[in-house]
């Protein structure tokens, strides 16, 4: 980030009347960096904020309600902090917003499998368009748009959408919202019983390991979770594909109208299930019914808590 | 029962107590035929039929799921199929994108003295699920695979 050192200064300023500003740091290797909690100036010296600074910080909002807040959000993140004041799930009076235009994340899988070993990473540098990496002896140059995150390809939202203070200059948005869902429509196209089998096939991968619920800022209820409740009980804790389908529906359609497409369930998912699928699927059909896109406007209610007594797009007595 | 063998299928039908319940059961009294593969729950309202109601359905083996409520605007608790509405029509685009037949879910509005247009429902319905057929079901895991692992490992 250019302008990491007016954002710096920003953030020293404003500490004095915060608990904390949380951002993102140096990780224990190279090629990551990771959520950092920042309590003081030297905390503050050690501000990273680049295309490794993947993490959406807003996941840990809820769980600070009540404390003062300070946050730095890229585009997508923001649209999280506006989705949680929207259900009043935090406090605007609460919460400082560091806002920057973002230039895009890099997507670790995409690394992985373009790089191979990735185990012992020495060093990582990422340049305007360049990322290059020194793992076991030998150097690999990764162009940095195939590796960044498909998100960031087609990204709407590259300024926060909310914030108490911009860093930087605006950038451009790269994309229109139908942009962003050729790889839906490309799925829709497949048969009923070929996409059947894909989620099936793809489901039978996963561990169960709720690492997609966690990451995500919208998935609220955590600790009384219906994946985990036994009243009601809604899953079994049986190994079987179709209990594991049902709960990244449940996940799913708990966050329709109000996934902001963030994509750190997918990013958290130790097993590369593209689960981010279902989601924008939800949105897109939200988008076309309520011509509604989640995040966006703090004052607008999600399309799924609220109704019109005359629905213009969906047709009444169909059967 | 065994002369019906293998000609059911099941269908679950989600109805809301104050108007499609009633509509069903003004059918009966009124002797009207219908299909009888459909397995009737009844709600309070049809703003109280989740859809993961519908979803657990459909993935533990039903081959068909058949929602109906009060007409919107004629909701006991003034409200409850407005949030319905919108939820199941969400749904009803969602699934096919899990590979659930489009036709294997439907939602409707019948009243409690619409014993015809209940009768037109529930014939409707059971003859596009009987078209469809029988919803693949989704498989556990091979029973013999897992006995020869668990050989294999003690
Ligand atoms: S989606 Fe946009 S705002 Fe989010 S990380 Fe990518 S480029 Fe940045
Ligand atoms: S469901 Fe995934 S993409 Fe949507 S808000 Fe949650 S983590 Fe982000
Ligand atoms: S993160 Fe992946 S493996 Fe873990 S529960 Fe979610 S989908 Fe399954």
């Amino acid at each position: 980030m250019k302008n990491l050192e007016e954002l710096k200064s920003a953030i020293k300023k404003a500490l004095p009347d915060l608990d904390l500003v949380m951002g993102w740091t140096d990780s224990y290797d190279p090629l990551h960096a990771t959520p950092h909690f920042m309590r003081s100036d030297e905390d503050i010296d050690k501000l990273r904020v680049d295309a490794l600074s993947v993490n959406n910080l807003a996941t840990y909002l809820p769980s600070l309600k009540g404390k003062k807040v300070g946050i730095i959000v890229k585009g997508c993140d923001s649209r999280s902090v506006v989705e949680l004041l929207q259900e009043n799930l935090i406090n605007r009076d609460e919460v400082k917003i560091f806002g920057f235009g973002c230039e895009g994340v890099v997507d670790q899988t995409k690394i992985r499998r373009a790089a191979g070993d990735v185990r012992n990473v020495e060093s990582c540098e990422i340049s305007g368009s360049e990322v290059t990496l020194k793992t076991g002896g030998s150097e690999h140059k990764l162009a940095l748009k195939d590796v960044l995150a498909d998100k960031c390809l087609t990204c709407r939202y590259p300024n926060a959408v909310l914030s108490d203070e911009f860093i930087g200059p605006e950038l451009e948005a790269k994309a229109e919202f139908s942009e962003g869902y050729t790889d839906i429509e490309e799925f829709e196209k497949l048969s009923t019983n070929e996409k059947f089998t894909f989620w099936l096939g793809e489901m039978d991968r996963c561990i169960r390991c709720y690492a997609c619920r966690n990451a995500c800022p919208m998935c609220v209820c955590r600790d009384h979770c219906v994946a985990q409740s036994r009243e009601p009980h809604w899953l079994t804790q049986e190994d079987h594909v179709r209990e594991k389908l049902m709960f990244q529906i449940v996940h799913a359609y708990h966050l329709a109208g109000r996934c902001t497409e963030c994509g750190e369930c997918q990013r958290a998912c130790p097993v590369d299930i593209p689960i981010l699928m279902l989601k924008k699927k939800l949105n897109k059909e939200i988008k076309a019914v309520f011509d509604y896109e989640a995040g966006v406007d703090s004052e607008a209610t999600p399309p799924l808590l609220t109704f019109k007594g005359e629905e213009q797009k969906i047709k009444e007595k169909d059967w | 029962m065994p002369v019906l063998e293998g000609k059911e299928l099941r269908i679950v039908g989600f109805l809301c107590n104050w108007c499609s319940y009633g509509g069903a059961d003004t059918a009966g009294v009124g002797r009207f035929t219908q299909p009888t593969d459909l397995r009737i729950v009844r709600v309070p309202c049809s703003g109280r039929i989740d859809p993961m109601f519908i979803v657990k359905a459909l993935l533990n083996g039903a081959d068909g799921v058949l929602v109906s409520g009060c007409h919107p605007r004629d909701c006991h608790y003034a409200e409850g199929n407005f949030y319905a509405r919108r939820r199941l029509e969400v749904l009803k685009r969602f699934l096919p994108f899990i590979g659930i037949e489009p036709g294997r879910f439907e939602y409707t509005w019948v009243s409690a003295s619409e014993g015809q247009r209940w009768q037109q429902v529930v014939t409707g319905f059971t003859e596009q699920i009987h078209k469809l057929g029988p919803a693949p079901k989704i498989e556990g895991a091979d029973a013999e695979a897992t006995l020869k692992l668990l050989e294999a490992a003690l």
